[in-house]
């Protein structure tokens, strides 16, 4: 016992001041329980970002410590106090889940960290509760709805039936469709999520069915989304109630949704800021060699993952790892400089993004595999509806 | 149209229903004849999707996958049973809690280890995976009505092995009183092997149905498992009959809830009250249920008398 204590002081006091020179990036995200799929895909896009960056930023190493986050916001919120206060890392980032970033965020911002979001954009944070020290590196979770509902729109759908998950972001895109769309909500079923979500949709579905509704709309990230839509199929609605959707249909479901050969998919449009045919040279080398590497096409998480390691090493190389130089930290990453995998885009007063929303669909590449590529732009430098509560300047 | 929604969202709350009750008529067996708490109950339904999962790509079959994994879980019982249960028996309930929920840790990791966190979808054959009408506008998918179908078949069979044969009688003798059981000379372990190995493959079996709907995932065990906890406590520890009704109110409730409780609220409160509430309240319906049943039953609907 007492060699083990003394080994475990040896670490705290000796071992880090070796490599004082690093720089440690904490990365929430879920390793476990099914929603794990997603976590991973974003591990490996950290791992290609920083194989890509050679380790370093300018002459600084970058160390990424993992935090899984269990599916659950008081399980995030002790890994996000444990990455500050054991591993001492000098920015947090990462987080899929809304619930998750809103019960971590206060320990990070109180600790006087960066705090940089890879996926989750939930309302509050873009407006009463955003923070100078608070970075998105994806988007508000209402702006990806708010463009299917222009789409809808321009497609002359009158009526919806809405299903979601029951937690902040779930009604983030609800709130998000119903601001854009002019047509009727018909009805709307908000239904549990976390570790134990509900994934047996038959009583919602009847109802869907019956609702008369000219298109169902639906948000279902993760490994929901194969449960979700299979038994869509399965209820018969395919050629009754057209499905659209965000964040459901993605580089994470399609390849098993191809699978299980639900060939209704194929043709089916979603809508997003990033897609793996958009045009520019940082993108094209991380869809390739995310493919070489893990034998599939990266999904959105994975490309703002890759975008967050290089966000925060432009910043690093900004103020020279002077970590502790907020001013400059924070001025480096509102100027987003980086090769951004969407291209250019910039910052709103709240440090969430002003950026391009695209129409994609779902098509087969010339491999046969089952991807999505750019049909339009539904949206050019959108900014979200939150950003004019936020006090900062 | 108001009926035929309603029927066909009694329908999908009967298929909830019978599947509760296939994972809660092996609790109730083993809580109430072993005396024994068995958390990882939950883990045998999940190993069963996984392993008919697997079983599906390598036959090409789901039914065949079926019958094969069917005999595998029993299995797995059997010696789940052996090894960790028996050693247990004597000890008293928050041991049982401990060693079954470090049963739960194992499974659950290895079955990350074995088939990724990814979660496997069963492929259905296609005269399974499409809707069948049941009377005029009357369309529900023809998989979850032989979910009811089998579930309804299993469930009689039960009622029927722990009512009118020799077995069942020695599974209820022992669920009223274990220590004359064994006095009359009955082989009190092998007994409790089978029970457990039963109990095993009907979890097993419900984990095998539900697959081909939401997918045979990690941790679908632990949601069902506090479920059908209600469901035995609800239905009186040990009956299998009290099991049969408890499950069937639990699925009903739990879906009509999702289905009618918002437009139930609006009645009475705003759109934007109801649509709120009406989520919160109808996962919670269960447990409502369960503390008005147990003010009034304090042992449940149909308790086993003389324990």
């Amino acid at each position: 016992m007492n060699k083990v204590v003394a080994v475990l002081i040896f670490w705290t006091f000796f071992i880090p001041s070796a490599f004082a020179a690093d720089i440690k990036v904490g990365f929430v995200t879920t390793l476990t329980t099914p929603a794990a799929v997603i976590g991973n895909d974003m591990k490996n896009a950290v791992n290609l970002a920083l194989k890509h960056l050679g380790g370093k930023a300018g002459a600084h190493n970058i160390e990424v410590v993992f935090g899984d986050d269990g599916f659950a916001p008081d399980t995030g919120k002790q890994v996000t106090d444990r990455l500050l206060k054991q591993d001492k890392v000098d920015i947090i980032a990462g987080y899929i889940w809304s619930h998750v970033l809103l019960a971590s965020r206060k320990s990070v911002l109180d600790a006087g960290k960066i705090l940089i979001s890879s996926n989750a954009g939930p309302s509050q944070m873009a407006g009463k509760l955003c923070h100078e020290n608070f970075f998105s590196a994806s988007w508000q979770n209402n702006q990806t709805p708010m463009a299917m509902g222009e789409v809808f729109n321009r497609e002359g759908i009158k009526s919806l039936y809405i299903m979601a998950p029951n937690y902040a972001a779930g009604k983030d895109m609800v709130a998000g469709i119903e601001r854009t769309f002019n047509g009727q909500v018909i009805g709307k079923d908000l239904t549990k999520w976390g570790a134990d979500a509900q994934l047996d949709f038959s009583a919602e579905l009847a109802k869907a069915k019956v609702s008369g509704a000219d298109g169902l709309f639906v948000f279902y990230p993760g490994a929901a989304s194969g449960a979700f839509t299979k038994q869509y199929h399965q209820a018969g609605l395919k050629d009754l109630l057209p499905l659209y959707s965000v964040f459901t249909i993605d580089g994470i479901s399609l390849p098993k949704l191809q699978a299980a050969n639900f060939s209704g998919i194929v043709g089916s449009k979603v809508t997003q800021q990033w897609d793996p045919s958009l045009n520019n040279q940082a993108n094209k080398k991380f869809v390739t060699d995310f493919k070489e590497q893990f034998g599939k096409y990266p999904s959105f998480y994975a490309a703002q993952s890759y975008d967050t390691i290089n966000m925060i090493a432009s910043a690093i190389m900004a103020v020279d790892g002077n970590m502790s130089d907020m001013a400059g930290l924070r001025s480096a990453l509102k100027s987003a400089n980086y090769n951004s995998l969407r291209g250019k885009y910039s910052y709103g007063n709240n440090n969430f993004p002003i950026q391009n929303f695209y129409l994609r669909e779902v098509v087969e590449d010339s491999d046969g595999n089952w991807t999505t590529e750019v049909v339009d732009t539904v949206f050019k430098n959108h900014q979200d509806p939150f950003a004019a509560e936020c006090k900062l300047k | 149209m108001d009926y035929t929604l309603l029927l066909i969202q009694v329908l999908n709350g009967l298929q909830l229903g019978v599947l509760l009750f296939l994972v809660a008529s092996g609790l109730t067996l083993v809580f109430g004849i072993l005396d024994f708490v068995n958390l990882a109950h939950g883990s045998i339904y999940m190993l069963g999707a996984f392993i008919c999962a697997s079983l599906t790509y390598v036959l090409e079959s789901y039914l065949l996958a079926i019958v094969l994994s069917l005999p595998i879980i029993g299995i797995i019982g059997y010696v789940f049973e052996l090894f960790l249960a028996r050693p247990l028996y004597a000890r008293d309930h928050l041991d049982h809690v401990l060693g079954t929920f470090g049963a739960i840790l194992v499974i659950d990791t290895a079955a990350h280890l074995i088939w990724g966190p990814a979660g496997i979808a069963i492929p259905l054959p296609d005269y399974l995976d499409g809707q069948i009408s049941i009377a005029e506008n009357i369309e529900i998918p023809t998989f979850r009505l032989l979910i009811i179908v089998v579930g309804l078949t299993a469930a009689f069979g039960l009622l029927w092995l722990v009512n009118f044969t020799r077995l069942g009688m020695l599974i209820r003798a022992g669920a009223s009183n274990r220590t004359m059981v064994a006095a009359l000379g009955i082989n009190i372990r092998s007994l409790f092997a089978i029970v457990f190995a039963l109990g095993a493959t009907l979890a097993g079996l419900a984990g095998m149905l539900i697959a081909p709907i939401t997918e045979a995932s990690l941790g679908m065990g632990n949601n069902i498992i506090i479920t059908a906890f209600v469901v035995i406590i609800v239905g009186g520890i040990g009956s299998v009959k009290g099991a049969f009704v408890a499950a069937l109110l639990i699925g009903l409730i739990d879906t009509l809830g999702r289905a009618f409780l918002d437009d139930l609220f609006k009645i009475f409160m705003s759109t934007t009250a109801a649509e709120n509430s009406a989520p919160a309240i109808s996962s919670m319906s269960i447990y409502l249920i369960m503390a008005l049943i147990l003010s009034f039953k304090p042992k449940g609907l149909f308790p086993p008398r003389l324990r």
